[in-house]
């Protein structure tokens, strides 16, 4: 039984803490995953949708306004530009084939901004599955053109009502659904978080960010950039940027939300900081570090970005963190806000909430000279999305 | 007292174990010792008594609100740990929790707690066989029993290897889904009683809230069942709460010794 054991962590982190009933479950999703990730077929089905539904490759831009601006070289990974306008459909691409070829009937998801939640949607139209959204109540409001966009692509969405009403209560919902209908349905996770294969395979699934990138600054560099700038609240898009230079000599910058301050209280962090200031815990079927209070609770988390709002980091990410591979930093609403406009203004791009707090550590770290001379950005999603919170507060 | 030796004495006069569930601190620290009291003189054989955790994922509606209204009422793990030592149970008491606050305390003080507090036996949710190595070994070292589940889903190799550890009872989850009450026993619960073959005690649990219930389930093979959601309901509705919550006891309890 213990065969596997090894595979499923990160150092001590990962995992698969999980009621019984859905262990089957993963080891069957495991043993399909390996099964695939490197089959010839799948891969070619899977790269065929990449390109031609997603609208793979993203363009790296240089961002040539905000490099004068800022004083360093910008390079932008336009994630923003794939189907959907945001790096989460290729992650739901590859998970919605291989539940196609698992003859799984339904697929279910949690979404916290909703951008998740579309991909989802866009998947389950595509390979014709029947798809259903779990979404905190308190976000369904905040982002209610998401909850639009999704039912009209024939995906019910579930408001969910317990707890803080965010994207840690909508997983718990999910994972519900999923123990009681795990014979039929694929719990399509949306981020590298959950039990093992989870952060493993939605990891491998958006590393063709880090891929594209690799062969993009090579032509247009000749060499690797100094530093990546990912924003990190699951850390899907950071580790899909990351991944593929992790054995690289570049330097790693993954950005949480500060959100109104760095302070906790027993119930709730005013920020969704985790790796820089969570500890070592257990939840949502992984070891990680966790926003709890000293007995253990799960503190309810904040940021201007639905996206970022998580109590929970991926298990990769925590011992990248732990051995020194990537430097996790913090940006906060206010300085997101302000990258944002900075974006718009210089470069006349729209970034989501998310990814401007990536843009906003680069602003203030340009001065320390920690990114070095060429900094790539994951621009992780636009920022349509976004204009009635950013509206709100225009003063 | 340890679970097997309730066991046996049952086994003795060829009666089923009533399990009963409620959390600790629904909805006040107070009310637990008073609760308890009632579903002991219902006649209730083993007391789990739950820790509440912020983010219970095998829990359904019921128990989820419960183990709010503790939280709300102020439950913490130390809390916990001094109101189980001042229940001075002459049955067994188990704790069920997640297993981040098992972790956050540290394991080893954590069933030393329990072992000090007069817990016999643990049962974590959220912990397969796959993550309990480290804790199974501290549970054996202070005579605590840690009490596996297995579902319908369970296979074979995975039903052997967590049958050999297995300390205490075996729960048996009746029906693929989370805790709740139902009014039907499903199929899949008696072909997993009869696939568990096993010389310790099984008792199943998920979805019951009656005798008759009950009764089905002790005449398809098993040695107790596990009522939770029924008694957290009571608890929840404010009525009549120690009167009603004995009531159900004893209606189920007859449940489990008519065969």
């Amino acid at each position: 039984m213990s065969q596997a054991l090894t595979s499923t962590k990160f150092g001590k982190y990962g995992g698969q803490y999980v009621p019984e009933i859905l262990m089957p479950a993963l080891l069957e999703l495991t043993d399909y995953y390996e099964k695939y990730k490197d089959d010839a077929v799948f891969n070619a089905e899977l790269d065929h949708y990449l390109k031609d539904f997603a609208g793979r490759p993203s363009p790296l831009y240089l961002a040539k306004n905000l490099s004068k601006e800022y004083g360093i070289k910008i390079y932008l990974k336009r994630e923003d530009l794939v189907h959907g306008g945001a790096h989460k459909l290729n992650n739901t691409l590859g998970q919605g084939l291989l539940a196609k070829y698992m003859g799984k009937k339904r697929i279910i998801a949690e979404t916290g901004a909703g951008q998740h939640g579309t991909a989802c949607a866009m998947a389950g139209a595509c390979f014709g599955v029947s798809t259903e959204v779990y979404m905190g109540a308190k976000d369904t409001v905040r982002q209610r053109m998401n909850v639009y966009r999704m039912e009209l692509m024939g995906t019910k969405v579930i408001p969910v009502k317990s707890g803080s009403q965010t994207l840690k209560d909508a997983i718990n919902e999910a994972m519900r659904d999923w123990v009681a209908n795990v014979e039929t349905t694929h719990y399509m996770i949306g981020s590298v978080v959950g039990p093992h294969p989870f952060p493993t395979m939605v990891r491998d699934f958006q590393s063709v960010i880090g891929k594209e990138v690799r062969l993009q600054i090579l032509e247009k560099e000749g060499r690797f950039p100094d530093s990546i700038v990912a924003c990190t609240g699951g850390g899907s898009n950071a580790m899909g940027i990351f991944h593929p230079f992790v054995e690289e000599d570049v330097d790693l910058f993954a950005v949480e939300a500060g959100g109104s301050g760095m302070k906790t209280t027993d119930k709730e962090a005013l920020h969704s900081a985790t790796l820089c200031t969570g500890e070592d815990g257990v939840l949502h079927g992984m070891r990680t570090k966790v926003l709890q209070n000293k007995y253990g609770q799960i503190l309810e988390s904040s940021s201007i970005a639905a996206g970022l709002d998580y109590a929970g980091v991926g298990p990769e990410l925590a011992y990248l963190a732990d051995i020194g591979r990537l430097k996790p930093c913090y940006s906060m609403d206010s300085e997101a806000l302000d990258a944002f406009h900075d974006l718009c203004r210089f470069e006349g791009i729209i970034p989501a909430l998310e990814s401007s707090h990536a843009l906003a550590y680069v602003k203030k770290a340009v001065a320390s000279g920690e990114l070095g001379d060429i900094v790539v950005v994951n621009v992780s999603g636009r920022g349509d999305k976004d204009l009635e919170t950013v509206m709100g507060m225009r003063t | 007292m340890r679970i097997a030796e309730k066991f046996k004495q049952l086994k003795a006069k060829n009666e089923g174990a009533l399990i009963a569930y409620i959390c600790a601190g629904d909805p006040t620290p107070e009310g637990t010792k008073e609760y308890v009291t009632a579903l002991v003189r219902g006649g209730v054989d083993i007391i789990e008594l739950g820790l509440p955790f912020s983010d219970p994922v095998a829990d359904g509606p019921t128990i989820q609100a419960g183990i709010q209204r503790a939280l709300d009422g102020g439950m913490t793990p130390d809390l916990y740990f001094r109101t189980v030592s001042s229940l001075k149970l002459h049955i067994p008491l188990i704790v069920m929790t997640y297993y981040n606050l098992i972790f956050k305390r540290g394991l080893e003080k954590f069933v030393k707690d329990c072992a000090a507090s007069g817990i016999s036996g643990i049962i974590v949710p959220d912990l397969p066989p796959e993550e309990s190595g480290d804790l199974l070994q501290i549970c054996r070292k202070n005579e605590v029993d840690l009490i596996y589940l297995v579902a319908p889903t369970t296979t074979e190799t995975r039903m052997e290897h967590i049958l050999a550890e297995g300390a205490g009872f075996i729960y048996l989850v009746a029906r693929l889904g989370v805790t709740g009450a139902r009014s039907d026993v499903a199929t899949s619960t008696g072909e997993l009683i009869k696939r568990v073959k096993t010389a310790t005690p099984k008792a199943v649990g998920f979805g019951i809230s009656t005798g008759d219930q009950a009764a089905q389930i002790i005449h398809a093979g098993a040695d107790g069942v596990i009522v939770g959601s029924a008694f957290v309901n009571i608890i929840g509705s404010g009525q009549d709460v120690p009167e009603r919550l004995e009531a159900l006891a004893r209606e189920i309890k007859k449940g489990v010794i008519s065969n």
